[in-house]
């Protein structure tokens, strides 16, 4: 995974809340075996006017020239600024796996659903949580400037204005330093095999029940 | 951390309890997971990523596979060669060879125990009370009926547990939704849960693990129990869970993977203990009145813009808040509906009666019984009903329900997920308005375009009858 340090980038704001992630990546696409190439058809129902298929060349599709992504100030985002519940719905992760095959490095909201949350930390992108004023604030200068950027780091677990203001955020200990160090984490959690095999020797006597083999039918 | 104090434990401090591997120092811990259930959407990169690594599954015995998401729903016969989407085919195809490769039990397309993964867990006793159980899709959290812990998870801890058989967790909150009372004629679970996330928002369960009590969950059937359970993720919350009681035991007795003998009355005697102490501290409790609820009709496009079937659509003018103002009038635009509509005056194009929420024998029973000696309405271009397993679907057709829908004008399709999600050849027509017994009417869902409404089984099928939506209650007279 690639590690997360420190990001600096043009903001795109995604002015609704809610947003799920069939509207991240719709269905047709998971149909793919593979974890890349999601980014031409992130949101894609919104972002094209035509209905989007599988392995299709997305540069000749109509753009609906309303939506954020097409407009070319945001061309270049790296910084996703959404509302509440961002990633809401489907567990997939090729939501994540589409943003940050677009060019996302960092999603900015009020509030994030669970899963999602989660997912984006397997994929080297950082979810950052702030409080609901700070985001509106931020909507606000988004809009009012043309190339608005921010500045993310994850050591300092701050994020900064170019006027310098800057917003803390909190994050989990684990999950940070697993993104700062672009960590493996099955290989962290096989350093515990020992406590691994402990548990499971200790449960098999008090609940066999539960280690029925499904393969041995 | 929470501070430990002396109050007793909840359900799921219980089964957190109970599989904790390891707590870190950083407060992380590692979660050991008694089930592990596959399908073919979101496991072909975790397969690979253990090919990659070089990496083998940990307890090949825990996992359980099947293609649902993916699977034709017309044509079985002919297996995989009879999916016509060939990257649909090709999906489906790699599950089964990387079943067969690393040695993973999985009921295929044509295996009769095939169907959604969350029907047939809890059908062949592969869910047993007081598991940890996760796959890689949201609805996961169907199983907690059982009172297991139970949740959707990504590809990357697919890919973990299939590695580890843990997963690294933090402990989320503990909330409890008591239904209070008794439900009227023609309510059923379906309503409850549309009612509770009508009620706390579709972000009002984030963070927490949700319990579900109350004289009216106590009272309800194990599939009643799974279809809240189920809509949990609708909630916002990635588990939900039921207390273990008769019905639940009795449910699993039996089933073919459930523990027999001895060991069965020794499991039973650890499940009875599977429920939260009286003086169990919630960090949140919401209340709701069974009396109170009606059958719920969705009219938006995210699960909490839902209103009882003698209610209207709102009115965006009468919202206060900004936000959720522009919310209604983009879900209202989207649904090509005007505000201050009738709910009973939305006219319909297709009815799907199907998914992991509603596809169990007594939602087919359920809706067999208002379809039965009636017609789909003329109005309609199709209504479908798709069993959720192979045994449901045999179960149906042994007590006639197939030719109850076929005499009525309802399609009798295979097993799958279907247009829940519209993965295969089912799907919404671009502005077509469906009644829908599935999970889901974000934009889009159920098709490009496509518009639906969550109802129940019993509501699905009073509207193929009426073309409309219609009170259930009004028919069942």
């Amino acid at each position: 995974m690639r590690a997360f340090t420190q990001h600096k980038g043009v903001v795109a704001p995604m002015d609704r809340s809610n947003v799920d992630t069939d509207m991240i990546i719709p269905k047709q696409f998971l149909k793919s075996i593979k974890r890349t190439g999601f980014g031409p058809n992130l949101f894609d129902e919104l972002r094209y006017l035509d209905e989007g298929k599988p392995d299709q060349d997305c540069s000749q599709r109509p753009k609906n020239p309303d939506f954020v992504l097409n407009q070319p100030r945001y061309e270049n985002a790296s910084i996703l600024l959404a509302r509440s519940n961002f990633g809401c719905g489907s567990s997939r992760e090729h939501a994540p796996w589409a943003l940050e095959d677009f060019g996302f490095r960092a999603i900015i909201a009020p509030s994030f659903a669970d899963i999602f949350y989660n997912n984006c930390f397997k994929n080297g992108l950082l979810p950052i949580v702030l409080p609901e004023e700070t985001v509106e604030k931020l909507f606000q200068a988004t809009w009012a400037e043309d190339g608005f950027e921010l500045a993310v780091d994850l050591e300092a677990k701050t994020v900064t204005t170019p006027s310098g203001e800057a917003y803390s955020f909190e994050v989990d200990d684990f999950q940070r330093h697993c993104l700062l160090n672009g960590l493996d984490d099955i290989g962290v959690t096989l350093e515990d095999a020992d406590h691994i095999r402990t548990y499971e020797d200790q449960r098999r006597r008090t609940a066999p029940w539960l280690f029925r083999d499904l393969s041995a039918g | 951390m929470r501070e430990t104090t002396m109050a007793g434990k909840t359900l799921y401090d219980k089964l957190w309890d109970a599989h904790l591997v390891k707590e870190r120092d950083d407060g992380s811990c590692l979660i050991y997971i008694d089930r592990h259930l596959l399908h073919e959407v979101t496991s072909p990169q975790a397969f690979e990523g253990l090919r990659l690594a070089d990496r083998r599954p940990w307890r090949l015995g825990a996992n359980l596979a099947t293609a649902d998401h993916n699977v034709p729903t017309t044509n079985r016969e002919q297996g995989i060669a009879g999916i016509d989407d060939p990257v649909s085919r090709t999906q489906v195809e790699t599950l089964d060879k990387n079943c067969d490769e690393f040695g993973i039990v999985e009921f295929g397309i044509q295996d009769r125990r095939q169907g959604i993964v969350h029907v047939i867990g809890p059908e062949q006793g592969a869910t047993l009370p007081g598991m940890t159980i996760v796959c890689g899709d949201s609805h996961t959290s169907t199983h907690g009926a059982f009172g297991t812990l139970a949740h959707g998870i990504g590809t990357s801890e697919v890919e973990h547990v299939l590695a580890t058989q843990c997963l690294i967790q933090k402990k989320m909150k503990n909330m409890l939704v008591r239904v209070n009372g008794q439900l009227g004629p023609g309510v059923t679970g379906k309503d409850v849960m549309l009612a509770i996330i009508g009620k706390i928002g579709t972000a009002g369960g984030t963070g927490y693990a949700i319990e579900f009590g109350g004289e009216v969950i106590r009272n309800l059937s194990m599939e009643a129990r799974m279809t809240i359970c189920n809509m949990s993720i609708e909630a916002g919350a990635r588990v939900g869970m039921v207390a273990v009681d008769d019905t639940t035991i009795d449910y699993v007795r039996g089933r073919p993977f459930a523990p027999t003998g001895e060991l069965w009355d020794q499991a039973v005697e650890s499940w009875r203990n599977l429920h939260s102490d009286a003086d169990a501290a919630f960090d949140k409790i919401v209340d709701l009145q069974g009396e109170d609820i009606q059958p719920q009709v969705t009219w938006g496009t995210s699960p909490e813009m839902v209103t009882g079937v003698g209610g209207e659509v709102p009115d965006p003018e009468r919202e206060q808040d900004p936000i959720k103002r522009g919310g209604i009038e983009r879900a209202l635009q989207y649904m090509g509906l005007a505000p201050n509509t009738p709910i009973s005056g939305i006219e319909l194009d297709r009815v799907f009666i199907g998914s992991c929420t509603n596809a169990r024998i007594e939602d087919l029973r359920e809706a067999a019984a208002v379809v039965k000696g009636r017609k789909v309405s003329p109005r309609l271009k199709q209504a479908m009903v798709v069993p959720g397993s192979g045994v449901v679907k045999a179960q149906a057709e042994q007590e006639g329900l197939d030719r109850i829908f076929i005499d009525a004008g309802l399609e009798w399709r295979e097993p799958g997920c279907s247009m829940c999600l519209a993965m295969n050849a089912d799907k919404l027509g671009q502005g077509e308005h469906c009644a829908s017994t599935s999970n889901r009417n974000f934009e889009g869902r159920q098709g490009f375009g496509g518009r639906t409404h969550l109802v129940s089984p019993a509501m699905a099928a009073a509207a193929a009858i009426s073309g409309h939506f219609t009170d259930v209650r009004e028919l069942m007279q």
